[in-house]
């Protein structure tokens, strides 16, 4: 029973994704979770500004409810099922962040240095957060989805169009942290 | 009840993210820096599995628990918008440390700024839909 309360390892997390893709499947739906930003854009008036936007957003409530469920777990995982919740890391990881400067690296769940409700007092900080938003947001519609859709449903589909989305978010990801990085912090 | 199962659902999903540290911007970082195998872990036995899950619900013609044809849309042919629009993701997804299923586990574990990636994830959604018609697809 105490295993719960440790992290859960690779072997436990994936496998828990499969049985949520399979569960999703088996009542008719899909995974993927970057389509409810666009359903959240309807929902703020965006259909009277281009076609995109003008769908029928009942047909996605589906898909909030999830999200809504995502919101509780991570609140039940948070507060009922960890005792502690710093993330043990690579020694060589924890090194390299506090080179950037998170001293935090190898304590905390979430770098305090951006995600510490303070850490908002900080503009650097928050145009780092707004830009990393904006570039999440922008680039799953545009390649039509995004960890779920592509890397666990459109993969499992065997479909060419997700391994080539998914090179993309590799190379943009190592990008970030290789080059991008560097000049940032 | 079918609210309910879909309620239970995304439950499960954000204590699996919150769990497995896949909401973590660490665990992002250190998979970009190939310094762990805990995420590699994680998407590749998902992946495995899942192709189990949908390669044998079409082969078998597997029904869903409501009687009815489970339906895989196949993803449109295209190059460039998978690969621009999944570095532009990637960019994000690295600098964020969320991508937009853990983003909202977040919010229930309580992280505030976390909103602030969340508005911009909708605003750059929605800077898509304007410019989409005049970008490379």
């Amino acid at each position: 029973m105490n295993l719960i309360y440790e992290p859960w390892p690779w072997y436990i997390a994936g496998p828990m994704i499969a049985l949520i893709l399979f569960l999703l499947l088996m009542v008719g739906k899909n995974f993927g979770m970057s389509s409810n930003l666009r359903t959240l854009c309807t929902l703020c008036g965006a259909g009277k500004t281009t076609d995109f936007f003008k769908f029928d957003w009942k047909s996605q409530k589906w898909n909030l409810i999830v999200v809504l469920g995502a919101i509780i777990g991570g609140y039940i995982g948070a507060h009922f099922l960890s005792n502690t919740t710093a993330v043990v890391l690579n020694p060589e990881t924890i090194s390299d962040l506090k080179t950037f400067g998170f001293e935090s690296a190898g304590t905390a769940y979430l770098p305090t240095e951006m995600f510490a409700t303070t850490a908002l007092g900080s503009l650097k900080n928050l145009v780092l957060l707004v830009l990393g938003g904006l570039f999440v947001g922008f680039g799953a519609r545009y390649a039509g989805g995004c960890t779920s859709g592509h890397a666990i449903s459109g993969l499992s589909n065997l479909q060419l169009p997700s391994l080539i989305a998914v090179i993309g978010f590799f190379i943009g990801g190592l990008s970030m942290i290789h080059l991008i990085f560097p000049i940032l912090f | 009840m079918r609210t309910l199962i879909y309620l239970l659902i995304g439950i499960l999903f954000g204590i699996t993210m919150f769990k497995s540290e896949a909401a973590s911007w660490f665990r992002i970082y250190e998979m970009f820096k190939f310094e762990s195998f805990h995420m590699y872990g994680i998407i590749g036995s998902a992946l495995v599995l899942g192709i189990l899950v949908t390669q044998s619900i079409k082969r078998f013609d597997i029904k869903s628990f409501y009687g009815e044809k489970i339906v895989f849309t196949p993803k449109a042919k295209s190059f460039s918008r998978y690969l621009i629009g999944g570095i532009i993701f990637g960019l994000g997804w690295a600098l964020a440390g969320a991508c937009p299923g853990p983003m909202f586990t977040l919010v229930g574990a309580g992280y505030v700024p976390i909103l602030v990636v969340i508005a911009a994830a909708i605003v750059g959604t929605f800077a898509y839909g304007i410019v989409k018609d005049k970008i490379p697809h």
